[in-house]
């Protein structure tokens, strides 16, 4: 049984009515867009205020990136783990939510520092990390199985909504405040408040959860390694593990843009926002797409929208064309994929396992695509941009080709019921 | 309305409401309070060009402010002389023959910098849009001629991956040369070509029409006499960077490469036009900064103060390799002396 509360915190067993998006994820919808403003306002300035007002080195910085993306990965698993445990994913999740709000406050009072900022920056990204996974499964768990991916789409729109606000947003503060790096700061931890508030106020507690996720007394890590015995489950973390070692990391794709182009430099900043804006509209669409078809078909298709973005820039085509080309198919390859993957993968987890499953996912896929940006680098490095692309486009119809066979006829026994039955099935295997 | 445990819907809605509306109150007065901070963006200049001035960009106080302050020459700091702020802000600044030339960089989408003509009462007379981070700045004995370099990539020579983007004006006539790359070049008594070349650090003679710059191309960088009528440039020596001609025309101050990787890379050093015999100063420290001549003896250059290397001084060497490095400005940079 999902959970089926509205906004209003109802703890009936009432089904939300066929339409409409379930309360608790326009709650948490809300919550993502407010906190992605307040983040993705300090992760757009940083770069200028670590290069230009503290004199780190592009390359340092790159590294503290890099670094810090890795330990997100992992403190994922454990935000995961803990908010299975008596069903704690609110608590987690807001846990997270606070961590990185306070991190604003520790930029702020870091000053010029290199540690005090690499311990705010840490502390951002471990809430990054811990709250991932409990707010997944709080979506999953809070929308009809046969409509994850309508709530997962409505859900990533509005998250995106606050990514393309955020960076606007601390470049007007920049602008209006000629450089006062603090003002930015200051609003961005003023916007990650309120999505707490948010979370608290409307987000359901652990009451309003479904039984099952809070009857289990504890989710101890062997019962959690069974996870990988679903044969579903573990077929769509193989799947997204591979196409993740196919991905290259954005990064790559607007530097290569840009040297084919030959726009100014200082423009980097808007590609990522082009991408949002198509990943913004196609969310929803794409997650209803799923539902309908099947999910693994949107996956699929946006990893092969991702494949001619690559082989797009291949071609000796240029100018707008290129640029509009490969923000749409980058965009669309965000639509149709990244909220997609939690609503295929989740019906296959028990409630009670809901929070850790998905976070297995999450990091399979986050380390994935670390090695591949990694060994894409040194393709780079070595062989030159051609030569690394053309095997980037292989590397990905290769690793398309494997996950179409991993997930042929996963969704046929599609385990609408899987969370009526007991906390033991998961450990039989959820094909039925 | 459903009857739970938890308050009710409203009260979460007035609740969340009245906590929103403080956080945006706090928002908007700590944003306001900053705009009321920052200095006016406008280059209004408090003094202007005067002789016997040494003109800096003052590193003291905020970090991000950066406006021109002046000190008489023949009695610096350390004798007691206090230094005159309130000059026009600017990222990169040097001052010759009543023009200055004024480098900004203002953040946005996307961040913009600009090459600022000023008079002599640092008045603005022409601004011209650039992109990248402001590096050097050189204005001709006569204040006819202007050339700055920006960074396109990077903002560092240390680093291997790096291009930079030279421009020059004249004043007299208006003519701009955004990018100098185009210029005819010759290496080694043959034209030379390839994509990879980049200009930076230029210098003029006083006739206002030859001038010397730093070429760097495959990896080795070229001292290149040019000439402005002609536009024609010729490499005349390896290994030498960021060249600043001496009042007299006979000499070159640069900055020497003695060691690869990007940790101290450089010396400074005079090369004899006539002889073209160089040797070291006494400045013994990394030195990465166009260096400014005082008069016919005396180089000035930015060295960054203690560790962190956000700030740095301003120092004073003999160009004759005698004597002892010694502070002319604490937390100042962009030296130029107007006589």
């Amino acid at each position: 049984m999902y959970l089926a509360t509205t906004g209003a915190g109802a703890t009936s067993g009432r089904a939300p009515r066929r339409g409409r998006v379930a309360g608790p994820v326009l709650a948490l919808g809300a919550v993502s867009l407010v906190t992605d403003i307040s983040s993705e306002m300090v992760t757009a300035v940083l770069p200028l205020y670590f290069v230009l007002q503290l004199g780190l080195s592009p390359l340092q910085f790159g590294f503290l990136d890099g670094l810090y993306n890795a330990v997100t990965a992992v403190v994922r698993l454990a935000g995961g783990h803990a908010a299975d445990r008596g069903g704690r994913h609110k608590l987690v999740a807001g846990g997270g939510y606070a961590l990185s709000a306070l991190s604003r406050l520790g930029l702020l009072l870091a000053g010029g520092a290199t540690a005090g900022i690499g311990a705010a920056l840490a502390a951002d990204r471990i809430g990054k990390g811990v709250r991932t996974a409990p707010r997944d499964a709080l979506i999953s768990l809070s929308s009809p199985p046969d409509q994850l991916g309508r709530a997962f789409g409505v859900h990533r729109a509005m998250d995106t909504t606050g990514a393309l606000l955020g960076p606007l947003a601390a470049f007007a503060l920049l602008w209006a405040t000629a450089d006062a790096y603090d003002a930015v700061f200051v609003v961005s931890f003023c916007c990650g408040l309120l999505g707490v508030l948010l979370l608290v106020a409307f987000v359901p507690g652990r009451r309003d959860l479904p039984r099952a996720a809070t009857r289990t007394p504890r989710a101890s890590p062997s019962r959690a390694r069974d996870l990988l015995k679903v044969p579903s489950f573990r077929r769509i973390l193989a799947a997204a593990a591979v196409l993740g070692a196919a991905t290259v990391g954005d990064a790559f794709v607007y530097l290569l843009l840009q040297r084919r182009i030959g726009f100014a430099e200082s423009w980097f900043p808007l590609l990522p926002l082009g991408a949002a804006a198509v990943y913004l509209l196609l969310a929803v669409p794409a997650g209803r797409l799923g539902d309908r078809i099947g999910r693994r078909v949107p996956f699929l298709a946006g990893h092969a929208a991702l494949a001619a973005a690559y082989a797009l820039l291949l071609t000796p085509l240029g100018g707008t064309a290129l640029l509009v080309g490969v923000l749409l198919l980058v965009g669309v390859f965000y639509a149709a994929t990244d909220g997609v993957l939690m609503a295929l993968a989740g019906p296959f987890l028990p409630t009670e396992r809901r929070a850790a499953g998905l976070a297995v996912v999450q990091t399979g896929q986050a380390l994935s695509r670390l090695l591949a940006a990694a060994g894409f680098g040194a393709a780079w490095t070595w062989w030159g941009t051609t030569t690394a692309l053309t095997a980037a486009v292989l590397a990905l119809l290769v690793a398309l080709s494997a996950a179409a066979w991993l997930l042929r006829g996963v969704e046929s026994g599609r385990p609408d019921h899987f969370n009526a039955r007991t906390a033991d099935a998961c450990s039989e295997g959820a094909a039925s | 309305m459903n009857l739970t445990p938890r308050a009710s819907l409203r009260t979460r809605v007035l609740a969340v409401a009245l906590a929103a509306a403080v956080l945006a109150g706090v928002a908007v007065a700590y944003t306001v309070q900053a705009a009321r901070r920052a200095q006016p963006a406008a280059t209004a200049s408090e003094f202007g060009l005067t002789a016997g001035q040494l003109y800096v960009r003052d590193e003291r106080g905020g970090t991000d402010d950066g406006r021109i302050a002046h000190v008489p020459l023949d009695a610096p700091e350390k004798a007691g002389q206090r230094r005159t702020g309130g000059g026009p802000a600017c990222a990169r600044f040097y001052a010759a023959g009543g023009t200055a030339l004024c480098l900004q960089r203002r953040p946005g989408i996307p961040p913009k910098s600009y090459a600022v003509v000023l008079d002599r009462e640092l008045r603005e007379k022409r601004r011209i849009a650039l992109t990248g981070i402001p590096d050097r700045a050189r204005v001709s004995a006569s204040g006819r001629m202007l050339s700055w370099t920006m960074f396109a990539t990077g903002d560092s020579y240390a680093g291997s991956s790096f291009s930079t983007r030279t421009s020059i004006l004249d004043t007299r006539t208006g003519y701009l040369v955004k990018n100098m790359e185009e210029i005819p070049l010759t290496v080694d008594g043959r034209r030379y070509h390839s994509p990879d070349v980049n200009y930076w650090g230029v210098t003029f003679a006083d006739d206002d029409n030859r001038f010397y710059a730093t070429v760097s191309t495959k990896g080795r960088t070229y001292l290149v006499r040019g000439d402005m009528r002609r536009w024609s440039a010729r490499a005349l020596r390896t290994n030498v960077e960021c060249p600043s001609l001496s009042p007299d025309g006979t000499r070159i101050a640069f900055k020497k490469r003695v060691r690869e990787g990007s940790s101290d890379p450089w010396r400074l050093y005079v090369l004899d036009l006539r002889t073209m015999h160089e040797h070291p100063v006494a400045e013994r420290r990394n030195v990465d900064d166009q260096a400014a001549w005082l008069d016919d003896d005396t180089l000035a250059y930015a060295l960054p103060s203690g560790e962190g290397g956000r700030k740095s001084d301003v120092w004073t060497v003999p160009a004759d390799g005698s004597g002892t490095p010694n502070v002319l400005a604490r937390e100042a940079s962009s030296p130029s002396a107007v006589r």
